[in-house]
């Protein structure tokens, strides 16, 4: 991957030495930035991180952190939250890995090439309320299976919708955008695969199947998981597509976090809320860490542009 | 190189099924928004289609989340770009703490965002106002991994340090050297970097409907309360107008991984 640096060519290295390109003036720069992230990224994220240790009066105290700790109703939607999460990262990463090896052994820059590509980068955003009339279109009351299931199979079990409120039918609805982010941040790894391992497993008499076992399987193992760690990561962090389906406050952690900041009956918590968020980014800090490391050994043979 | 069968029928397969998951319902919402009203199979009308442009509250929205975008990439054109131009070339110590702020948003979920942050909106709403850019704020800085990650790949393919020491050789000051020298050499950077901004703050649904800000997603989901046909035919409308918009973008230097982000 690549990373800020510059490749020296000859005395073009921009340290010439001369007190214009030094001075410490040059700092200053950089302060309209970092004032910019602090205000609208550094303090939320402060925020959150040191009010999980906090009372709502401001008050240092991991009471609220240990009461949200053994709460069975947060326990359950963390829960729910991992369950989903690891659930549609295994399937999509599955079957978008596998629609990217469908993509890239076809034409490169093909019609189909392209149209999945540009297709893949509009519904890995398609989170939210669009998905989910798309799917209730699909599934729901006078939508389009159970017009089709009523006008052709009379008794059948399409025709009740009510599957789609559950986790299994929220999983139907994650995996929808899972699949085309997999295909996104999978088919460049697919596409710098060297011809020439192929090239000489053939010569050295390996059938396709073997090649794919022996050598395609093994090297891309750790891209694989790479991938499939952010795609964990992004079905975690989902909001709009549950919130809209499903609203219930204890079914998953953003709903539940939502709930205790905006409840206008009373209920509003907004220590609950940051102690909910504190644990949620641990969680993504320890995939995002897992991810890191998975890409580092995958640098080694994939060289980018 | 030529494919053999097997290898055909297992592409084929896996392209139809796939395939069929994701197009079956894009397609119903296509046959829904021209159901007639009411009842299914009594014919095919394009009534909800005809009365988009007379949503009032979703032209706002529009307009509204049009303004937060162009905000969105003010901040990235006037902030960003020239703070990974000048810290590149004139702050070298800083490149690596620069870089983990970028991306820091990776490691933090929407919704925690908006948990921090909402103390502060508020107060900015009862004591200045409650304008759009408080909310382009926030945006700005949960894309700051793509444009990031579009910025370095531009900058790296470019020796700006050569472009900018010629430039103050031959009299150019430093905005000079910023806007009028670098900017336009790593213009695709940028384009790419500014669509993913507009691709999300049309799309953005989380942070708007917390901070109960009224955009585009906000006001299909209540659209969609009151008429589904309309609220489906306005989404149908917006994801085609992306992918044509996406397909007429040049595709050589596009990178394909807009979240392949090397944390490490």
């Amino acid at each position: 991957m690549t990373q800020l640096q510059y490749k020296g060519t000859g005395s073009a290295t921009g340290r010439t030495g001369s007190r214009y390109w030094r001075s410490k003036s040059a700092y200053l720069g950089a302060l309209p930035f970092l004032l910019f992230s602090g205000v609208f990224l550094l303090y939320p994220t402060w925020n959150v991180m040191s009010g999980a240790f906090k009372d709502n009066y401001g008050v240092t105290s991991t009471v609220e952190l240990m009461a949200v700790f053994n709460s069975p109703i947060a326990r359950g939607a963390f829960g729910n939250s991992l369950e989903i999460s690891i659930k549609t990262a295994i399937i999509g990463a599955i079957l978008g890995g596998l629609f990217a090896w469908a993509i890239a052994t076809g034409k490169r820059d093909g019609f189909f090439y392209k149209i999945s590509v540009a297709l893949s980068s509009v519904l890995a955003q398609f989170g939210g309320v669009m998905l989910v009339f798309a799917f209730l279109a699909t599934f729901g009351f006078n939508g389009l299976v159970l017009t089709f299931a009523t006008k052709f199979l009379p008794t059948s079990f399409l025709a009740d919708a009510s599957w789609l409120y559950s986790m299994n039918g929220l999983a139907v609805l994650y995996t929808f955008f899972q699949i085309p982010l997999m295909v996104l941040v999978f088919l460049p790894t697919l596409e710098n695969l060297q011809p020439q391992w192929r090239e000489a497993s053939d010569a050295l008499g390996g059938k396709y199947y073997e090649y794919w076992l022996r050598v395609g399987i093994p090297i891309l193992t750790p891209s694989f998981a790479g991938a499939a760690l952010l795609l964990f990561v992004n079905s975690f962090s989902a909001y709009a597509t549950a919130s809209i389906l499903i609203n219930l406050a204890d079914f998953l952690t953003p709903l539940q976090i939502a709930t205790a900041l905006t409840s206008e009956t009373g209920g509003s918590n907004p220590a609950e809320a940051k102690v909910l968020s504190f644990f949620m980014v641990i969680v993504v800090i320890i995939a995002m860490t897992f991810y890191a490391l998975l890409r580092r050994n995958v640098s080694k043979w994939e060289q980018r542009r | 190189m030529k494919q053999a069968r097997g290898v055909k029928i297992w592409r084929w397969s896996i392209i139809s099924v796939v395939g069929f998951y994701l197009l079956v319902p894009l397609y119903a919402m296509f046959d829904f928004s021209t159901k007639a009203y009411g009842f299914a199979d009594s014919g095919r009308t394009l009534r909800a289609w005809k009365v988009i442009g007379s949503q009032e509250s979703l032209l706002e929205a529009v307009t509204r989340s049009l303004i937060t975008a162009a905000i969105v990439m003010a901040i990235i054109l006037f902030l960003v770009v020239p703070t990974a131009i000048w810290v590149q070339l004139k702050l070298p110590l800083l490149r690596r703490p620069f870089e983990l702020l970028c991306l820091i948003p990776l490691a933090i979920p929407a919704i925690v965002i908006v948990v921090g942050i909402a103390p502060l909106y508020r107060w900015i709403s009862i004591n200045l106002s409650e304008s759009p850019i408080t909310l382009a704020g926030v945006y700005s800085m949960l894309i700051l991994p793509y444009t990031y990650r579009s910025l370095s790949a531009a900058l790296d393919s470019v020796d700006i340090h050569t472009l900018a020491e010629a430039a103050t050789t031959l009299g150019a000051g430093i905005s000079r050297v910023i806007f009028g020298i670098i900017m336009p050499t790593i213009k695709t950077g940028i384009i790419n970097g500014s669509f993913i901004a507009i691709a999300l703050v049309l799309g953005e649904f989380t942070i708007s409907n917390i901070l109960n800000f009224k955009t585009f997603q906000v006001v299909i989901a209540q659209i969609g309360r009151t008429d589904g046909q309309v609220a489906v035919a306005v989404s149908v409308a917006s994801l085609l107008f992306v992918l044509v918009l996406l397909l007429l973008i040049p595709t050589k230097k596009r990178q394909g991984a807009v979240l392949d982000v090397d944390i490490a």
